[in-house]
C-alpha cells in the first residue's frame, strides 16, 4: 500500500509486467536462488546428484513453461510485453524451449564428473541456470540494453564455471582469459549499441526497424560503425571467425561439463539475439551487412574444419570443430530470410544436444584429474567400453552430418536457406568444409574402433593424416600455424615429422595405463547414461523421423 | 466423340501409367518394406545378447532373404512393358524442408534392386569374420538398408540421405574387419565420396530452388524437377556437381584412386557390398538422374564423358595387367568395366542403355563372385598376392572351376552374362560413336589378359613358385571349396550362367524405361544434337516397326545374334509407352 502510494506520487511511471511472457525466465533465475537457499539452509552438504536433479526439475518446469507460452503464441499471435521489452514470438519460445533442454540435459551429464572429482556444491548448477535465464532473454529482447544485460547474465556466471576446477592451473588461466576477452567484447558491444542509439534515436528494436525503414540516412557511418561493433560483441560470444581465440584455450582449460555447457548456451543465447537484432532490426541494411557476413562465414566455417585437423587434444579439436559449427549456423543467418533464421535455429537445437553429449563422453574418458583428453585415449576405447565408443561415434558422425540424424537435417537446413538466398559459393564452401571436418571426426572413430592389437594401427593412423589429410591440411596447415595456433607450437608446420612424434607416443605407455585407470561402461553413472540416451536418442530418432522437429522449427517466425 | 477430347483421354491415361500415379500406386508397400525389414532386423540384433553370434548370424540372413523374397514379389507385381514408375507410395518425411518419402521402381531400378536382395544375403553367408559378428551383421544390414533406399527413392533429398548412409557401414566394415592398412584406405574411401557428395547435395538444392522459382512449389521430386528449364551454363554446372559425386562412387576414371586400397583391404563381405552394389549407385545415379534432369548438358558433354569412360577402359585394363595383388587387380577390372557402363550411358541410343544397366546387374554378379573366391584365397593361405600363390588347380579343382566360369563371364564371353552387357553396350555406342566404340573393344582384349594372367599365376604354375615365395599361411594345406562356400557361389554361378543364357525376361523389362529416357534426352536437347548423333537418336522415336528393321539391321550387320532381337518382346508396344513421357515433358 505504501509502495503504491510512493510510485504514485513519483513521476516514475512504472509498465505493466506480464509474468506469463517471462515464465520461463523467471523459473530458471528463481530456480537459482532456489538451488542457493536449499544449499544455505541444509546442515550437512547434499550430495551432488540432489542439486543435479533440482536442476532437472527447474529445467522441466520452464520447458513446461516455455510450452504454455508456445501454445499462446500459436493460439493468440505473438505480442510484445513489459514496455515493448519483451518479445513473445516463435522465434523467442522456440530458443526458450531450447535453452530449458539444455538446462534438464547439463546436470545429467555433469553429475557423474563433480562427484567424481570431489568437486560437490550447488554452486555449478545455480549458475547453469542463471545462464539459461540469460539465454532466454537474449531470445526475448526487444531492446538492445536489455539484449547487453541478458549477455551478461548469460556469460558472467560462464566466466565462473571456466574456473571451477580451482585445483588445476588450465581452469584458472581459462577462467581469466575468457573473462578479460568476454569483458573486452562487452565494452564494444555496449559501444555499439551507444553508436545505433546515435544514429537511430532508439535502443529498441522495434522502433530501430520502423525508424529504418522510414528514414534515410545521409551520413550513415555512425549506424554502420555501430552495426559492426554489435557483429563484432556477438561475433565474440559465438566463437565466429575472427573472434575465436579465446576458444580453444577456454574449452581445453575449463572443467569438460562446463565446456559441454557453455559450447551450447553461449551459442544459443548469441544467435538468438544476433538473429533477431540482424534479420529483424536491420533487414534494410542487409546489403551492408550480408557481404561482411559473407566473409566471415567463409573464413569460420574453413578455419574451424582445417585448424580442428592438426589437433591431438579432443577438447581441442571438439573447439575448432565447434567453430566449424558457428560458420554454419551464421550460414542460415547470412541469407537474411526466414527461412535462414528458422534454419539457424534448427541447427542450434540439433548442436546443442550433441555438444553437451559429446563433451558429456569426454568428461568420462578424461578420467579423475580432467586431464586425460589426447586422441591417444581413446584408442580402441569400442573394446573397453563399446556402448560409451558408440555413442561419442554417433555423436561425432552426426557432428560430421551423417544421414538420418538430427546433425545431417541441421546442415541441409541452412545449406538450403543459403541455396534459396543465392549464394551458391557459400553453401559449396560450407559443405566442403563438412567434409574436411568428417576427417578429424572419423580419426577419433577410427581411434576408438581400429583393433589395438594390430600393430599397423598406429602407423596406419599416422599415414592417415599424412595421406587423406592431403593438401588441404599440409598447405594451410602449414601456413596458417603461427597465424591462428600458436598454442599448438606449430602444430601444423611440423604435419611432416608426425610420424616420428607418433612413435614416440606408442613407446612411452598410453595414459590410460599409466595412471592405472580403464574406463568402463559399468564405472559410467546412471546420470550420465540417461543425459547420453537423451541426447543420442534425440539426434537418431529425429534423424529418421525428422518431419516433428523441423515442423516446430518452422514455426519459429519472428515478430516482424 | 470428338479426337481432341479421346486424345486427351488417353494422354490423361498414359500420364497415370507413365507417371506417379493412382493407377501404380501399391497394393502393398512392397519397396517400404524392402527398406524397413533390414533397418528393423538390424535394430534386433542391437538387443541380442553379443555371444548369440548364432541366433545373430540367423537373423540377418533371415531378414535378408526374406528381403529377397518380397523383392521376388515385385518381380512378379512389375508391369513389363510400362516404362513409368510402379508400385509408387509417398509419405510426408520432413514436409517442412520440402522432402517427402516417396519410392517406386522402374526398368532400370529393378533389377538393381533385385541385385541388392541377391547379392545381400550372399555377403552375409559369405561372411567369414569371426569377429564381432553382432557388428558385422548390423553393420550389413544398414548398407543394405542405404542401398535399397538409393534405387528406389524417388525423391533427390531421400535419394541423398541413402547414398551418403550407404559410407558409414562401409566404413566401419572396413575399419572394423579389414586388412592390413584398413585405416588409411577407409579414411580416403569416406572423405573422397563424402567430399564429392557435398557438391551432389549443393546441386539438388539449386536444382529444386530454380523449379521452385519457376514453379513456386519446394520439391525434389525427381519426376517434378524433369521439368525444370534451365539455362545453359546453369545445366551444364549442375550436371558437373551431380556428375562428380556418382563419378567418385562410381568409380569413373579419373576419380578411382581411392577405390584399390578400399578394394584390397575391406573384408569379403564387404567388399561384395562395396564393389559390387555401392559402385553402382553412381552408375545408377548418372542413368536416373543425370540423363533426365540435365538432357542438355548430357548431349553437349557425352563425348567429354565417353572419353572417360574409354580412357577408364584402357588406363584400368593396362594397370590391372601389372597389378600383383588380386584385390588391386579387381580394384583395376571394376574400373574398365565401369569405363564400360559410362560409355554406354552417354552413347545416347536405347542399346547402349540397356546394356549399360543390364551390366550394371551383371558386373555386380560376377564381382560379388570373384572377390568372394579371392576372400576364400585369403582365408586359406592370408594373402592376395599373386607371387605366393600358384598350381592351386590341383589342391582345389572345383574352386578353380568356378573361378574360370566367372573369370570368363568377366572376361565377357559369350554364353555367360557379361557377354550380353558389353555387347549391347559396344553396338549401341558404334551407332553414334563409332570411334570411341572401337578404342572400347580394346578394353575387351585387355580384360582377357590380365584375367587369364591372373588365372594361371594363381591356379596353374608350378607350385614350386609358391614354395619359393611363400604365403604367410602356406603351411597350411589348401583345402578344396567348402560345403558351404559351395552354396554361397551357386546361386551366383547360376545366375551368371541364366542371364548370359536367357537375358530376355530382363531385357523385356528394362527396354521401356531405357526408351523413355532416351527419348526424354532427344526430346529436351534435340536442336543442340550433332549431326552424327541426329541419325540414331530419331531413330529411337521412330515408329515401332521402322525401328524394328533398324534393330534388324544392326543385328545383321554386327552379329545376327539372337538375344538383342528376341530381348526386344515388347519392341512392338514398348515405344509407344516410352513416347508418353515425351509428350507430358513437351507440353
Amino acid at each position: 500500500m505504501m509502495a503504491r502510494t510512493l510510485l504514485a506520487a513519483s513521476t516514475l511511471s512504472l509498465p505493466h509486467v506480464n509474468y506469463t511472457a517471462i515464465m520461463p525466465e523467471l523459473i530458471a533465475l528463481g530456480g537459482s536462488l532456489l538451488l542457493l537457499a536449499v544449499a544455505a539452509v541444509t546442515p550437512r552438504r547434499l550430495p551432488t546428484t540432489v542439486y543435479a536433479a533440482m536442476t532437472s526439475g527447474i529445467g522441466i518446469a520452464s520447458l513446461v513453461a516455455s510450452l504454455v507460452l508456445y501454445h499462446d503464441v500459436r493460439q493468440g499471435g505473438a505480442f510484445v510485453a513489459i514496455a515493448h521489452s519483451i518479445d513473445v514470438d516463435g522465434f523467442s519460445v522456440l530458443v526458450m524451449t531450447l535453452a530449458s533442454c539444455v538446462l534438464i540435459l547439463t546436470p545429467m551429464l555433469a553429475a557423474g564428473f563433480f562427484e567424481r572429482e570431489g568437486l560437490g556444491g550447488c554452486e555449478y548448477y545455480a549458475l547453469a541456470c542463471i545462464s539459461v535465464g540469460g539465454a532466454m532473454l537474449m531470445g526475448a529482447a526487444n531492446d538492445l540494453v536489455l539484449i547487453f544485460l541478458a549477455l551478461e547474465v548469460l556469460s558472467i556466471p560462464l566466466y565462473v564455471m571456466a574456473g571451477l576446477d580451482y585445483r588445476r592451473e588450465g581452469s584458472g588461466e581459462a577462467a581469466l582469459k575468457y573473462f578479460l576477452l568476454g569483458a573486452f567484447s562487452s565494452a564494444i558491444f555496449v559501444y555499439g549499441i551507444a553508436l545505433v542509439y546515435g544514429a537511430t534515436g532508439s535502443t529498441n528494436l522495434g522502433e530501430i526497424a520502423a525508424f529504418l525503414a522510414h528514414n534515410v540516412l545521409v551520413a550513415n557511418g555512425v549506424l554502420y560503425g555501430g552495426m559492426a561493433l554489435l557483429i563484432v560483441g556477438f561475433g565474440f560470444k559465438v566463437a565466429a571467425v575472427p573472434f575465436h581465440m579465446w576458444t580453444p584455450d577456454v574449452y581445453q582449460g575449463s572443467p569438460t561439463p562446463a565446456v559441454g555447457f557453455m559450447a551450447s548456451i553461449a551459442k544459443v543465447g548469441g544467435f538468438a539475439a544476433f538473429l533477431r537484432v540482424f534479420i529483424s532490426t536491420l533487414p534494410t541494411l542487409s546489403q551492408t551487412w550480408k557481404p561482411v557476413l559473407w566473409v566471415i562465414v567463409i573464413i569460420t566455417v574453413l578455419l574451424g574444419a582445417i585448424a580442428a585437423l592438426v589437433q591431438r587434444d579432443v577438447k581441442r579439436m571438439l573447439a575448432y570443430s565447434s567453430i566449424n559449427h558457428a560458420g554454419f549456423i551464421l550460414l542460415g543467418l547470412q541469407a537474411a530470410t526466414a527461412k535462414g533464421a528458422t534454419g539457424s535455429l534448427y541447427y542450434l537445437f540439433a548442436y546443442s544436444l550433441l555438444i553437451l553429449g559429446s563433451f558429456g563422453v569426454i568428461a568420462v574418458v578424461g578420467g579423475r584429474g580432467d586431464t586425460g583428453h589426447s586422441i591417444e585415449r581413446y584408442r580402441g576405447l569400442a573394446r573397453r567400453s563399446p556402448l560409451l565408443a558408440g555413442a561419442f561415434a554417433l555423436l561425432l558422425l552426426a557432428q560430421a552430418g551423417a544421414p538420418f540424424t538430427t546433425g545431417f537435417f541441421a546442415k541441409l537446413y541452412v545449406v538450403e536457406a543459403a541455396v534459396a538466398a543465392h549464394s551458391y559459393a557459400l553453401a559449396a564452401v560450407a559443405m566442403v568444409s563438412a567434409a574436411i571436418a568428417a576427417f578429424f571426426y572419423l580419426r577419433v572413430v577410427f581411434v576408438m574402433f581400429a583393433d589395438t592389437r594390430l600393430a599397423e594401427a598406429p602407423a596406419g593412423d599416422a599415414a592417415l593424416v599424412q595421406a587423406a589429410g592431403a593438401p588441404a591440411v599440409s598447405a594451410v596447415g602449414a601456413s596458417g600455424s603461427g597465424v591462428f595456433e600458436p598454442a599448438v607450437a606449430g602444430g601444423g608446420g611440423v604435419l611432416l615429422a608426425e610420424a616420428p612424434v607418433r612413435l614416440e607416443e606408442e613407446t612411452a605407455t598410453p595414459e590410460a595405463s599409466a595412471t592405472g585407470e580403464e574406463i568402463r561402461d559399468g564405472a559410467v553413472s546412471a546420470w550420465t547414461w540417461s543425459g547420453l540416451i537423451l541426447t543420442v536418442g534425440a539426434t537418431v530418432v529425429f534423424g529418421i523421423w525428422p518431419q516433428p522437429l523441423v515442423d516446430f522449427a518452422q514455426h519459429a517466425h519472428l515478430l516482424f | 466423340m470428338p479426337l481432341h477430347a479421346l486424345t486427351a483421354l488417353v494422354l490423361a491415361a498414359r500420364t497415370h501409367a507413365g507417371l506417379a500415379g493412382p493407377a501404380n500406386t501399391a497394393p502393398f508397400p512392397f519397396l517400404n518394406t524392402l527398406i524397413l525389414v533390414p533397418a528393423a532386423a538390424a535394430l534386433v540384433i542391437l538387443f541380442v545378447p553379443k555371444k548369440q553370434t548364432a541366433l545373430i548370424r540367423a537373423i540377418g540372413l533371415v531378414a535378408a532373404i526374406g528381403v529377397l523374397g518380397i523383392a521376388a514379389a515385385v518381380l512378379d507385381q512389375f508391369k513389363t512393358s510400362t516404362a513409368g514408375y510402379q508400385l509408387v507410395e509417398t509419405h510426408p518425411f520432413a514436409s517442412g524442408l520440402g522432402i517427402s518419402w516417396t519410392v517406386g521402381v522402374d526398368g532400370v531400378s529393378l533389377f538393381l534392386m533385385l541385385m541388392v536382395a541377391v547379392l545381400f544375403p550372399i555377403a552375409l553367408a559369405g561372411a567369414t569374420e569371426k569377429e564381432n559378428t553382432k557388428a558385422f551383421t548390423v553393420w550389413v544390414l544398414i548398407a543394405e538398408v542405404g542401398c535399397m533406399g538409393s534405387f528406389l527413392s524417388l525423391d533427390l533429398l531421400l535419394f541423398f540421405l541413402f547414398f551418403e548412409l550407404t559410407l558409414i557401414p562401409v566404413y566401419f566394415l572396413i575399419v572394423g574387419w579389414g586388412r592390413e592398412r584398413r585405416g588409411p584406405a577407409a579414411t580416403k574411401f569416406f572423405l573422397y565420396t563424402f567430399a564429392a557428395s557435398a557438391f551432389l547435395l549443393v546441386g539438388i538444392l539449386s536444382l529444386a530452388f530454380i523449379h521452385a522459382g519457376q514453379s513456386g512449389v519446394t520439391t525434389f521430386d525427381v519426376i517434378q524437377l524433369a521439368h525444370t528449364h534451365l539455362s545453359g551454363t546453369a545445366d551444364v554446372v549442375l550436371f558437373l556437381a551431380f556428375t562428380a559425386a556418382f563419378a567418385v562412387k562410381a568409380p569413373m576414371f579419373p576419380f578411382h584412386t581411392w577405390s584399390p586400397d578400399a578394394y584390397a583391404t575391406s573384408p569379403a563381405g564387404g567388399v561384395v557390398v562395396l564393389a559390387a552394389v555401392m559402385a553402382k549407385l553412381g552408375t545408377y545415379g548418372i542413368v536416373r538422374f543425370d540423363l533426365s534432369l540435365f538432357p542438355h548438358a548430357v548431349v553437349v558433354l557425352a563425348p567429354l564423358l565417353l572419353s572417360l569412360g574409354v580412357a577408364g577402359i584402357i588406363y584400368g585394363g593396362i594397370v590391372a595387367a601389372a597389378q600383383r595383388d588380386l584385390g588391386r587387380l579387381m580394384a583395376y577390372s571394376s574400373l574398365a568395366h565401369m569405363g564400360f557402363i559410362i560409355l554406354g550411358a552417354f552413347a545416347l541410343t536405347g542399346e547402349a542403355l540397356s546394356g549399360a544397366v543390364l551390366q550394371m546387374v551383371n558386373h555386380g554378379l560376377y564381382t560379388a563372385a570373384l572377390f568372394l573366391l579371392i576372400a576364400m584365397i585369403y582365408r586359406r593361405w592370408g594373402t592376395t598376392d599373386v607371387r605366393h600363390l600358384g598350381g592351386l588347380q590341383r589342391k582345389a579343382p572345383m574352386m578353380a572351376a568356378v573361378f574360370t566360369l566367372v573369370m570368363l563371364a568377366s572376361i565377357g564371353v559369350p554364353g555367360l552374362n557379361g557377354f550380353i552387357g558389353e555387347f549391347l553396350i559396344l553396338a549401341g555406342t558404334f551407332l553414334t560413336h563409332r570411334w570411341w566404340a572401337i578404342v572400347a573393344l580394346v578394353g575387351v582384349v585387355l580384360a582377357a589378359v590380365y584375367l587369364l594372367w591372373a588365372y594361371q599365376q594363381v591356379f596353374h604354375g608350378p607350385p614350386a613358385k609358391a614354395a619359393a615365395a611363400p604365403a604367410p599361411g602356406a603351411g597350411r594345406p589348401f583345402r578344396e571349396l567348402t560345403v558351404a562356400e559351395g552354396l554361397v557361389m551357386a546361386p551366383l554361378v547360376v545366375l551368371i550362367v541364366f542371364l548370359g543364357v536367357y537375358p530376355q525376361p530382363v531385357l523385356a523389362r528394362i527396354t521401356p524405361t531405357v526408351d523413355r529416357i532416351i527419348n526424354q534426352v532427344e526430346a529436351a536437347a534435340h536442336p543442340h544434337i550433332p549431326a552424327l548423333g541426329r541419325a540414331s537418336l530419331s531413330a529411337a522415336v521412330t515408329p515401332a516397326s521402322e525401328r524394328h528393321d533398324h534393330g534388324f539391321v544392326l543385328h545383321a550387320v554386327l552379329a545376327s545374334h539372337a538375344i538383342v532381337g528376341a530381348g526386344r518382346p515388347g519392341a512392338g508396344t514398348a515405344p509407344v509407352q516410352g513416347r508418353i513421357p515425351t509428350k507430358v515433358a513437351s507440353r
